[in-house]
C-alpha cells in the first residue's frame, strides 16, 4: 500500500436547495485502486467533479501530497496531475489517436509549427504502455469505445498523472473488453499511480479494488479494505439496508401461447434468426456487445428494415415498417441508449412519460391535460421515481429515475410484448431491484418480456429462458436450471457443434 | 422551471422550494418580460429627456398602439418561425415567401381579374411554398438551412418575375383593404390578426397532441421516431404553417400599403429569427413558447419605433439591434445556467 496522495476532508457541495455533499472526506493513495461506490445520485460523481475542478466545494478542503491546493478549474486538476475520465467519451472522431492525446496541449515546434514527431513518438509510447492494438496514426473514429477509451487514458497518461478518475468505464464495455481495460488499470496502478474507480458493478469491485469506499445521499459511509468488502456488506452500506432476495427470482407460471415468433430474419447484421418468446415469460437475450441483438430488436420494432424473414405475433406473420406500426400491434421497445434515443432531457416529466400515448388521451388532437397528468402521476407513485413533479424536467434526474420515466411510457402503451435493452445500464442498485420487480410484474401478467442485457447475473436472476447471440447468429439456447454463466459465455464466444452444423 | 438535480436521497416530491425563490428562478419564470418593460420604461424617459418641451408621447395609447401595428407583421412571421426552430430547423424563405405570395394576391387584386378571391391566393400561395420547403426537408431530408436558403434565393427572383420588375399598386382592393387599414373596436385589424395568430400558435403547441409532437421531434428525433411520431408529417407541418403565416404577412403587408414588389420583405426572415431567439427559443430545438416570441417580437418593435423617436440614424438603429439581440441572448444563457444549477 503506498502513501496518501491525496486527501479530501470535509467536502460540501449544494445546488440550490440541494444538498449534493455533505461532509465527505476521502482518502486516495499511490499504488492502489479505490473502488467508489454508492448508488446513482449518492454524489460520486459530483465528488469527483469537484476533484478534477470542475466544481468549486462550499466547504472542506483538498490536499495533494499534504500540501492543500485550490481547484478553480479542471485545467488547475490536470496541472496538478488529476485526471478525470468521464462516462460519455470525449474523442474528436475525424483526427487522428496522436492529435486526441495532445488536444489543447500539442508540443511546439519551431515558428509555433505543430511538432509532429513529438507527439507522434510520445504517443506510440504511451499506447505502448496501455498495451493498445492500434497507434499514434490511426483515426479515433475508426476505433471502437473500448479503444477509444484507452485514447482518452492516454491523453491523461502524457502528463504527469498521479491521480486517475474513472467514472464507470465498463458502462459500454463487452467482458472481454473489460478483461482488458482491467490489465490496463492494473498496470498503471503498479506504475504507482492512484486510482480512482467508479462503477455499480459488484464483480468489478471485487476483482480490482484494494479498497472500497462508499456513499449514500451525499454523504460519506465508511471505507472498507478488499478483505471486508463482501458484496453484501457493501450493498448493505449503499442503500442502508439489507438487500435480500437481490433478482427476485420468481416461480415459474405456466407459460401462455407464443405470443411473438421470428422467423429466419436477414438482415446485414443478422444471419438468419429465429426465437419465440410466449405470453408470461421472461426471455433473456444474451450475447457480447456488438453480436447483433440490438440489431435484432430494432427490426422487430421495425427502427431498422430487414432484408427477408417473419415476424410473427399471435401465429399471424405481420408487417412491421414504421416503430407506429410495431407499438400499433402492442409491441414496445425500451433503447439501449437512455439519452440518445430514449428521452426529451429538455421536455417535462409528463411529456416522457405520456409521449406514446397522447392519442388515447386527446379527442380530436386535443389533449387531455388532467388524464396525462393522473397518468404521470399514477406513474411516479408506482415507480416510485423521485422527480418534483409531472413538471419536473427529466434532464436533471440521475439514472435510475429517468429509466423508470422512460419505463412509465412503455408501460403506458399496455404492451403485449416488451423488449428491453440493456433496462439496468447506469442505474442504480435500488432501481435495478425495482426494476426486476416491474419485469416480474409483468410477465405475471401475461406480457412476453425480452430482456437484452450484458450482466449474466441479471439474464441468470431474471429469465425463464435465454437465447445467445454471437456475430448476428442465434447460437444457442437454455432454459431453467441449464440457465447458468458458463453455458451462456461458451454460446456467446465459442462456435458450438450446433452453430457449426447450421453453417 | 424549478427542478432538482440529482438527488436520489433527499429530492421532495412537492414542486414548491422550502425557501424563498432566488432572483434567478424568478427571472427564468418570467422570461425576458422585464427587459420589454425596462426597455418601455426607459424610451419613454429618453424621449422625454431629449425632446424640446420636456414632454413625451411614446406612452401614449396612439403610440403603444403605433408599435403594436408595426411589431404586427414580424410577430406573425416569428410565430411561423418559432413552429420550425423548435423542432431545430431553420427558415430563412419567410422574407421571400412573404414578397410572391404579395406580388400574386396584387395581381389578383387587378381589374380583369378574379379580385374577391386576393385573400385565398395570398394564403394559398404561402402555405403552398411552405410545403415545398416541407417536402424537401421532411422528404428528401435536405438540411433546412440549405433547402430555405435555395428557396429565398430563388422566390425572391420568382417575386420580381411575377411583379415584372415594377410595383404592382392598386387603390381600389375591397376585399382586403380592411385588413391594413380598418379598426375594429379601435384597434388595427393588423393587431388583431396577430393576435389570432399568436393565439392559434399558443393553441397548436399547448393544447394538441401534435404540438407536443413537435417539442419532442426538436428535443430529440431519434426518440421521437422510437416512440411512434411520424417525424416527417411534423416537419412537414412546421414548414407549410410557417409558409401559411408569411401569406398572411404578405397580405397585411400588401393592404398596408396597397401595393406589392419583388423587393417586399427583405431582410424579414433575421427579424423574425431574432424575435424568436430574444424569446428564449433555443436554436437547437425543443425548448422554447410562442409567449416567448411575442415578448422577443415587442422588443424588437419598441426598440424600432423608439429609437425612431429619438432620431437617431437608421444605421445607428442597425448597430443597436444588433448588439440588443447578443446582450439578450447572453443574458438568456446566463438565465438558462442559473436554471440547472437551481
Amino acid at each position: 500500500m503506498g502513501e496518501i496522495v491525496l486527501e479530501m476532508e470535509r467536502i460540501s457541495k449544494r445546488f440550490g436547495a440541494t444538498r449534493a455533499l455533505d461532509n465527505v472526506a476521502l482518502q486516495v493513495r499511490s499504488h492502489e485502486v479505490l473502488a467508489l461506490m454508492g448508488e446513482n445520485g449518492a454524489g460520486k460523481s459530483t465528488l469527483m467533479k469537484v476533484l478534477s475542478g470542475v466544481y468549486q466545494p462550499d466547504a472542506g478542503e483538498i490536499r495533494l501530497l499534504g500540501q492543500p491546493v485550490k481547484l478553480n478549474a479542471p485545467a488547475d486538476a490536470r496541472a496538478v496531475g488529476i485526471n478525470l475520465i468521464y462516462q460519455e467519451l470525449a474523442v474528436a472522431p475525424h483526427m487522428t489517436v496522436a492529435q486526441n492525446v495532445f488536444m489543447g496541449s500539442e508540443p511546439r515546434g519551431r515558428f509555433g509549427r505543430v511538432d509532429l514527431t513529438t507527439m507522434r513518438t510520445r504517443t506510440n509510447e504511451v499506447l505502448q504502455q496501455l498495451g493498445a492494438r492500434f497507434d499514434a496514426d490511426t483515426l479515433a473514429g475508426s476505433l471502437g469505445i473500448a479503444d477509444q477509451q484507452q485514447v482518452e487514458i492516454a491523453r491523461s497518461l502524457i502528463h504527469q498523472s498521479r491521480v486517475l478518475i474513472m467514472d464507470e468505464p465498463t458502462a459500454a464495455l463487452s467482458d472481454r473488453e473489460t478483461e482488458r481495460l482491467f490489465g490496463v488499470i492494473r498496470r498503471l496502478r503498479d506504475d504507482g499511480i492512484a486510482i480512482v474507480y467508479i462503477s455499480h458493478r459488484m464483480a468489478e469491485m471485487t476483482e480490482l479494488a484494494d479498497r472500497v469506499a462508499v456513499m449514500r445521499d451525499g454523504g460519506y459511509v465508511g471505507t472498507l479494505l478488499k478483505a471486508e468488502a463482501a458484496p453484501e456488506r457493501v450493498i448493505q452500506m449503499m442503500v442502508g439496508r439489507p438487500l435480500d432476495d437481490f433478482y427476485q427470482r420468481r416461480e415459474t407460471t405456466a407459460k401462455g401461447p407464443v405470443r411473438l415468433a421470428v422467423r429466419n430474419v436477414v438482415s446485414p447484421k443478422i444471419n438468419d434468426a429465429s426465437f419465440h418468446v410466449c405470453a408470461g415469460e421472461v426471455l433473456g437475450l444474451a450475447g457480447l456487445v456488438g453480436a447483433g441483438r440490438t440489431e435484432l430488436a430494432r427490426i422487430i420494432f421495425g427502427a431498422d428494415p430487414k432484408a427477408s424473414g417473419d415476424i410473427l405475433v399471435d401465429g399471424k406473420a405481420v408487417n412491421i415498417k414504421e416503430p407506429l406500426d410495431a407499438m400499433r400491434l402492442g409491441i414496445g421497445y425500451l433503447p439501449e441508449d437512455r439519452k440518445g434515443q430514449g428521452l426529451f432531457l429538455q421536455l417535462s416529466a409528463l411529456a416522457n412519460t405520456t409521449m406514446s400515448v397522447l392519442g388515447k388521451h386527446s379527442r380530436m388532437g386535443l389533449l387531455n391535460h388532467k388524464a396525462l397528468r393522473k397518468l404521470t402521476e399514477d406513474a411516479i407513485k408506482q415507480l416510485s421515481v423521485k422527480v418534483p413533479g409531472p413538471d419536473g424536467i427529466v434532464g436533471g434526474l440521475s439514472g435510475g429515475n429517468q429509466q423508470k420515466l422512460l419505463l412509465a411510457r412503455w408501460l403506458a402503451i399496455k404492451p403485449r410484448v416488451l423488449i428491453l435493452d440493456e433496462p439496468t445500464r447506469g442505474v442504480d442498485v435500488g432501481a435495478k431491484s425495482e426494476i426486476y420487480r416491474i419485469i416480474n410484474q409483468l410477465a405475471a401478467s401475461g406480457v412476453a418480456v425480452v430482456v437484452i442485457s450484458s450482466e449474466l447475473p441479471e439474464v441468470i436472476g431474471i429469465c425463464d429462458r435465454v437465447v445467445v447471440m454471437r456475430e448476428g447468429h442465434i447460437t444457442g439456447e437454455v432454459a431453467g436450471d441449464a440457465i447458468n454463466q458458463e453455458t451462456i459465455m461458451t454460446y456467446a464466444t465459442l462456435a458450438t457443434a450446433p452453430a457449426a452444423l447450421a453453417a | 422551471m424549478a427542478h432538482q438535480t440529482h438527488t436520489a436521497g433527499a429530492a421532495p416530491l412537492s414542486p414548491t422550494p422550502a425557501h424563498p425563490m432566488t432572483f434567478g428562478q424568478l427571472f427564468n419564470r418570467v422570461g425576458m418580460l422585464p427587459v420589454l418593460i425596462l426597455m418601455y420604461v426607459a424610451f419613454y424617459f429618453l424621449t422625454r429627456y431629449l425632446s424640446d418641451d420636456g414632454t413625451s408621447n411614446f406612452m401614449t395609447t396612439g403610440n403603444t398602439m403605433n408599435i403594436l401595428r408595426q411589431t404586427s407583421i414580424n410577430l406573425v412571421l416569428a410565430c411561423g418561425m418559432t413552429f420550425v426552430i423548435l423542432t431545430a430547423g431553420i427558415d430563412l424563405s419567410v422574407g421571400s415567401i412573404l414578397a410572391v405570395s404579395a406580388v400574386l394576391g396584387m395581381l389578383t387584386s387587378l381589374p380583369g381579374h378574379l379580385a374577391a378571391l386576393a385573400l385565398p391566393v395570398f394564403l394559398l400561395s404561402g402555405l403552398g411554398m411552405g410545403l415545398i420547403n416541407g417536402v424537401m426537408v421532411a422528404g428528401f431530408k435536405i438540411n433546412p438551412f440549405v433547402v430555405t436558403l435555395g428557396t429565398m434565393t430563388a422566390l425572391r427572383g420568382a417575386a420580381y418575375l411575377f411583379a415584372d420588375g415594377t410595383t404592382v399598386l392598386n387603390r381600389d382592393i375591397p376585399s382586403f383593404e380592411w385588413l391594413g387599414n380598418s379598426n375594429f373596436m379601435g384597434v388595427p385589424w393588423l393587431i388583431w390578426v396577430a393576435m389570432g395568430v399568436v393565439l392559434v400558435s399558443w393553441f397548436i403547441l399547448r393544447q394538441t397532441v401534435l404540438g407536443l409532437h413537435i417539442y419532442a421531434v426538436g428535443g430529440n428525433p431519434q426518440a421521437a421516431r422510437l416512440t411512434g411520431i411520424k417525424v416527417g408529417a411534423v416537419l412537414l407541418f412546421v414548414y407549410a404553417i410557417n409558409g401559411l403565416f408569411s401569406g398572411i404577412a404578405g397580405a397585411m403587408s400588401a393592404s398596408r400599403l396597397y401595393g406589392a414588389n419583388g423587393n417586399w420583405g427583405t431582410g424579414y426572415e433575421l427579424d423574425a429569427i431574432a424575435a424568436v431567439v430574444l424569446g428564449g427559443t433555443s436554436l437547437m430545438g425543443g425548448v422554447g413558447s410562442v409567449w416567448g416570441t411575442v415578448i422577443g417580437a415587442l422588443i424588437i418593435g419598441v426598440m424600432n419605433n423608439g429609437l425612431t423617436i429619438i432620431g437617431l440614424s437608421s444605421f445607428w438603429q442597425y448597430v443597436a439591434k444588433g448588439v440588443v439581440i447578443v446582450l439578450a441572448v447572453m443574458l438568456d444563457k446566463w438565465r438558462q445556467q442559473q436554471a440547472t444549477t437551481n
